[in-house]
């Protein structure tokens, strides 16, 4: 069992979670349970096909069937924003990137299987489903542009017909330094090369995606109830850019959410959809998505192209990183994808090691595929999985170690900036191999290979590091960079008179266990109890603007700025207290949730003080307000950088091509924790997450953009017995210098880490079984695995 | 529209549904018991496992009609009577076997059908028997945990931390 030590829930304990309780006894409020009087269900007719225009349709006679409240296409939304994008990216020439206008219901044409044609609201769900089939309308198919590199071609179908082509931007980075990393590859001892494919991936949080929608006709205010991860981002886009509804009247509340890694960032459609229609009906509307619909209407992840280049010298030192890739945008641009190939990828092009020249160009390219955004580790992945494949191919042409190798071109010496325009502030990458090696027991491997081929079985060890950037910030850098968005976060602390506390936080919890873990920070900084402590979040009527959780962000920025209010509340209670002891405010000490005048035995406790600020008979009021409330925004001056390194040890079935993974280990370092048990259960997850995007997931299109993966009959997700029990571990700890808590962010690392570990060990059991295989693309499945030992 | 009587949770219900109504519809809708999750639309997820008369049902692959006069159990009276969490649940919570909790309640009502039938799985029983309930958040690792907590046992030793 966790240490979970009653006498101390402050910082550092594994205090079990409180949100358990609910989750465990069926009380959670997930959208989904949410049910608004009177309220009626959208049905949204999606199309089936990839590209097509659509040449007529007619909802007379469904207009006419039970239960049918009101039938919207396209035309109704002529006068509505389009669903915008949050990121803008300049390309290699100066020039912005293409943005075409994202419809919320398609209009003129459809652009990928389930691009939602209509809508139809009815009194019951089961109506609305049976008045969808008495829809008639046309639609004259197109080509589709689905392979990227096709859809690049002159003369390939234009998914947009007001573009010129299907290249959504061309980005360089960083331009500059083209020509030394040309150079440095044409001097090289020895070349690496390596290309590769980023499978596309769906994000799949086991709770589909739900709005509901209501609109007050007496004060003409809207309620959103929907799953996401960032209530307030919502607000502000769906109701500044798509429907023209201020914040003050514009309601967004994101209940229990059941996961997001990703997918729930982003404004969709069908959330606008229920707003606008929620008056236009006078009814709520509810939309809960099928998992089938979440498979064709979820951004996707990943699906990157690369060739990626290593230069070495002749010790073996990395001279020079040359990459291009190709980055499938899909068909619209959700939130924030364009930023997710550029400046979520490029900058990390570096890794952990300390290459003097890095050029990376990124092509992306629109297809009539589902929109593909940010999906947990968001660029990230794409970065390290490349690097540290490269890396292990070249240790294998070489006929050197790839342990040894990594560890000789590790950076040693921080703060260091990396030629791809980051800085990286801490980090010990020597620590975290050793440690790997530790509780991996790599010395144990040999005779553990021993026994595999004692069973007639392959046996592979990959090893990898990664490096992510975590807190993206700050916000007038980002703003430089193209972000449309503030990347700070907000809290505000309000102390009741008894002394209990709500804590407002921008940040969302959907598994991350914030109702926990927040109370401890606070509670140590004030030396009371947790359980007086809650957070409240996902409401924007009960919280100051915020920007949500995404990209490892939540304790390193909304517990910054957590800890900002909490000083400032520590601050004014000292004056009450100075005041209530007739003391000088400079010598009053908080202890153990006592106000102490050093020196003295005097002492008022935290209560009393609380108290005071509501009640104020004996209180300072020509110095200070009544009152005890205080919020606080934090906007980060750098990312963090969480690094560590991974490994990975699979059995391979040579009769069936059959790969299973008998050991995981990680070693990371997330600067200091807060709850090591909820730290320890992010990386597990991640971990699932990237064994099943290298050994099992695979979103799929045929050539015609049809959707092979639209269930989970198709789509591999990983199951327990998949994967084995996980060696984790984070006592390498260097503090993030540049936000109070000295945290990092632990959320993306396990999927950021995971799949080159197990991709590398596909190989090394492969070669140690004789066959001569370089590189294979995830997910190594039976069919492939066995494909590639035939030769 | 036909009526459908049945056991919920000890108590009598019964309501008149239309005859394509689920199991798991008339659980969320009609009764309110909103506890029962949905996560798929072809049987994988194991999000709706309920218990019909004392068996693992996953309730989106029966129709109410189907659970006509039978006993059904929901992970809303899984507690304790004194309303404290039981066993399973408990161990759930200990070693943080569950995380955005969407997927929890048929993670219980699984691992408890399992302990009725194998009081002491071996871990492989565990991840085998686990086949129909698929976990976003936890990775598995401490779910197997909980359930090996749960039935008495002591961990292996990968499993500790």
């Amino acid at each position: 069992m966790p240490k979970d030590t009653a006498s101390h829930t402050g910082i550092g304990a594994s205090t079990k979670r409180r949100e358990d309780v609910r989750f465990l006894t069926g009380n959670g409020n997930y959208t989904d349970d949410i049910s608004v009087f009177g309220q009626a269900y959208v049905h949204f007719l999606r199309s089936d096909v990839a590209h097509g225009r659509i040449t007529s349709i007619d909802t007379s006679a469904a207009e006419g069937m039970p239960g049918v409240v009101k039938i919207f296409t396209g035309k109704d939304f002529e006068a509505v924003g389009s669903i915008p994008c949050g990121w803008q990216v300049t390309d290699r020439h100066g020039a912005v990137m293409k943005e075409p206008r994202h419809p919320v219901l398609a209009y003129g044409k459809v652009r990928h299987v389930g691009d939602p044609i209509a809508a139809i609201v009815a009194d019951s769900l089961a109506e609305a489903r049976d008045a969808a089939e008495a829809i008639v309308y046309d639609i004259e198919e197109l080509p589709a542009a689905v392979n990227m590199k096709d859809a690049l071609k002159d003369g390939a179908p234009l998914v947009h017909d007001d573009l010129s082509d299907n290249l959504c931007y061309d980005w360089g980075f960083v331009e500059e330094n083209k020509g030394a990393v040309n150079e440095a590859i044409k001097t090289a001892a020895h070349v690496t090369t390596l290309e590769l494919v980023n499978n596309r991936l769906v994000a799949n949080p086991m709770e589909p995606r739900v709005a509901v929608a209501e609109w007050n006709k007496s004060n003409d205010e809207y309620t959103l109830y929907t799953t996401s991860q960032n209530p307030h981002v919502i607000r502000l886009l769906m109701g500044a850019f798509v429907l023209g509804i201020p914040e003050h009247k514009l309601r967004v509340v994101a209940p229990d959410v059941g996961g997001g890694f990703g997918t729930k960032i982003f404004h969709y459609a069908e959330e606008a959809f229920c707003t606008f229609a929620a008056k236009a009906c006078k009814r709520p509307v509810k939309w809960t998505s099928t998992r089938s619909e979440a498979f064709m209407s979820d951004a996707h992840g990943r699906d990157h192209v690369t060739k990626i280049e290593l230069a070495l010298d002749k010790d073996n030192n990395f001279t020079a990183i040359r990459t291009e890739t190709l980055a499938n945008m899909g068909a619209y641009l959700s939130t924030f994808a364009p930023s997710v190939p550029t400046w979520l990828h490029g900058t990390l092009m570096a890794g952990n090691y300390k290459t003097p020249n890095i050029y990376v160009n990124v092509k992306a390219v629109f297809t009539n595929t589902v929109p593909v955004d940010a999906y947990r580790g968001a660029g990230r992945p794409e970065a390290t999985y490349q690097l540290e494949r490269v890396i292990d191919m070249a240790a294998r042409e070489l006929g050197v170690d790839p342990i040894a190798l990594r560890r000789q071109n590790f950076i040693t010496e921080f703060p260091y900036a990396t030629p791809v325009a980051v800085e990286y502030d801490t980090g010990d990458y020597p620590a975290t191999m050793d440690k790997l090696e530790e509780i991996a027991d790599l010395a144990g491997f040999a005779a553990r290979r021993k026994e595999s081929e004692a069973k007639g079985k392959l046996r592979g060890l990959g090893v990898n590091c990664y490096i992510e950037a975590c807190g993206i910030a700050p916000s007038n850098l980002v703003g430089q960079l193209g972000a449309r968005a503030g990347l700070y976060e907000s809290a505000t602390v309000r102390v009741n008179a008894t002394g209990s506390i709500s804590v407002m936080t921008g940040s969302h919890s959907h598994g991350q266990g914030h109702e926990t873990a927040f109370p401890q920070v606070v509670a140590e900084m004030l030396g009371i109890d947790a359980s007086m402590i809650d957070i409240v979040h996902g409401d924007t009527a009960r919280g100051p603007m915020g920007m949500g959780t995404y990209g490892s962000r939540s304790l390193a920025v909304g517990g910054s700025a957590m800890v900002r209010a909490t000083e400032k509340i520590i601050n004014k209670a000292k004056k009450i207290a100075a005041h209530l002891m007739e003391a000088s405010e400079g010598d009053i000490e908080l202890k153990d949730g006592q106000f102490t005048v050093a020196g003295t035995d005097k002492s008022v406790a935290w209560g009393d003080v609380t108290l005071a600020a509501y009640v104020p008979h004996n209180y300072p009021l020509d110095d200070i307000e009544p009152g005890l409330e205080e919020t606080a925004f934090y906007d980060p001056s750098n990312f963090t950088y969480p690094s560590g390194a991974y490994a990975c040890e699979v059995e391979l079935d040579p009769e069936t091509g059959k790969v299973t993974i008998e050991r995981f280990s990680a070693a990371d370092d997330f600067g200091n924790i807060i709850n090591p048990m909820i730290v320890s259960g992010q990386v597990h997850g991640g971990i699932a997450q990237g064994i099943g995007q290298a050994l099992l997931e695979n979103c799929a299109y045929d050539e015609n953009g049809q959707l092979l993966s639209a269930s989970y009959m198709d789509y591999a997700m990983p199951r327990a017995a998949d994967v084995p029990f996980y060696a984790v571990d984070h006592s390498c700890q260097t503090p993030c210098t540049h936000n109070p808590l000295g945290v990092k962010g632990c959320g993306e690392a396990g999927a950021i880490g995971s799949p080159p570990a197990v991709i590398n060990a596909v190989i090394d059991a492969l070669n140690s079984g004789g066959h001569k295989v370089a590189h294979m693309d995830m997910p190594a499945s039976p069919s492939r695995v066995w494909a590639a030992m035939q030769g | 529209m036909a009526k459908v009587a049945m056991t919920v949770n000890g108590k009598s219900v019964s309501r008149e549904v239309e005859g394509r109504t689920l199991l798991v519809q008339f659980l969320r809708e009609d009764l309110r018991l909103t506890g029962t999750h949905v996560g798929c639309d072809t049987s994988q997820c194991g999000a709706c496992i309920v218990h019909v008369n004392g068996e693992a049902v996953k309730s989106c692959t029966m129709f109410a009609a189907e659970a006509e006069g039978a006993e059904v159990t929901t992970i809303e009276a899984m507690a304790n009577e004194d309303g404290s969490l039981n066993t399973v649940q408990q161990a759930f919570q200990d070693y943080h076997g569950l995380q955005c909790g969407f997927c929890t309640p048929g993670m219980v009502m699984s691992a408890t059908a399992l302990l009725k039938e194998n009081p002491k799985p071996s871990e492989q029983e565990i991840r085998d028997y686990l086949e129909g309930n698929i976990c976003r958040c936890t990775g598995y690792h401490n779910i197997i945990k909980a359930i090996m907590a749960a039935s008495g046992q002591e961990m292996p030793a990968m499993a500790a931390e």
